[in-house]
């Protein structure tokens, strides 16, 4: 076996490894770190079938940022899991059946002898045009492609902007800065003059001088009528 | 030697994986939003390994757009979970049936 032939089957031990993980364990975040990993090993596969470019975008896009947002969202969110697993082993019988099946017929027409056994090609297509993969994937993307390269950012903008307006709770203790407001504020709309009688702060005083008020005392002020409890 | 066929059959396993996970977790939503990105990556396996082994660079480009759809995807998807546990304080599949009353 080459190496070529080692590394492959390790990766892809890994990967399938992974992948089965992520569907069968009880713990979500778990799940979340296994389809890090399976992504992570697809990628090094991807380096091996020398697409260097997208191998490190699997990494930083997948692994950066979107398993990155899966795990904020499965450790944000309060959900009992354990209810979710209700009917878990009922089902396994049908998905054993469904991907058995579509798995076999996959492999007999995808794994076919004659055509699919193909060799790669003894140089890549970037080696052949004197340039790297991603300069390669670069002309194509710009050249040929710049239409659903467009697209593609359009469609990115949209799902930004639908993300934002579907989490987006206007909260009404959230407080603004109004400029003009604060520039067209008078002195009356701040400054309330208040006539406090004397009378109020004479009690003020008896108050202060003598501690704290018992229950049982009544501070008679004078002027003003004796309130029934 | 590694030929084009291992590759097909190792997108193909990974496929079949992610459906066996769709079936068998039907009522937890985020493993079922991971199996969909599973399936994503069982794709864009093959698409790599035909841009290879036919010596054309569409296939790698078609993976580039499938990479950011799927970003956009996965990004709305779990703004509606947040919003959907947000308001019903589950994200069990099998009780968001109000559209059949």
């Amino acid at each position: 076996m080459t190496l070529e032939a080692v590394l492959f089957y390790a990766f892809a031990a890994v990967t399938v490894a992974a992948a089965l993980g992520v569907i069968l364990v009880r713990n979500s975040v778990h799940a979340v770190l296994l389809l890090v990993l399976t992504f992570f090993s697809a990628a090094c596969l991807w380096l091996l079938l020398r697409a260097e470019f997208l191998a490190v975008t699997l990494v930083l896009v997948y692994v950066g940022a979107v398993m990155v947002l899966f795990l904020f969202v499965v450790m944000m969110l309060d959900v009992k899991y354990e209810s979710l697993r209700v009917g878990f082993v009922r089902f396994v019988p049908l998905a054993l059946l469904v991907s058995g099946v579509m798995a076999a017929e996959l492999i007999a027409v995808l794994g076919a002898r004659a055509r699919m056994a193909r060799a790669a090609p003894a140089t890549d297509m970037a080696s052949a045009a004197g340039v790297g993969n991603t300069e390669l994937l670069g002309m194509a993307l710009f050249e040929r492609f710049l239409l659903p390269f467009e697209i593609a950012a359009v469609i990115l903008t949209v799902g930004i902007i639908a993300a934002v307006a579907l989490t987006l709770r206007v909260s009404g203790g959230a407080r603004f800065q109004s400029a003009a407001e604060q520039v067209a504020v008078r002195k009356e709309d701040r400054v309330r003059i208040v006539q406090v009688p004397s009378v109020v702060a004479a009690h003020a005083d008896g108050a202060e001088g003598n501690g704290a008020p018992r229950g049982d005392e009544r501070h008679q002020v004078p002027g003003v009528p004796e309130q029934k409890a | 030697m590694i030929s084009l066929g291992h590759y097909l059959v190792l997108g193909a396993i990974l496929f079949s994986i992610s459906i066996a996970g769709i079936i068998i977790n039907r009522k937890n939503m985020i493993v079922l939003l991971m199996a969909i990105e599973l399936m994503l990556l069982a794709v864009n396996m093959n698409f790599v390994a035909f841009s290879r082994y036919l010596d054309d660079v569409s296939g790698q480009i078609f993976v580039f757009f499938i990479l950011t759809v799927a970003a956009a995807e996965a990004a709305i998807g779990l703004a509606i979970l947040v919003v959907l546990f947000r308001s019903r304080r589950t994200i069990n599949v099998a009780e968001l049936d109000t559209l059949k009353h």
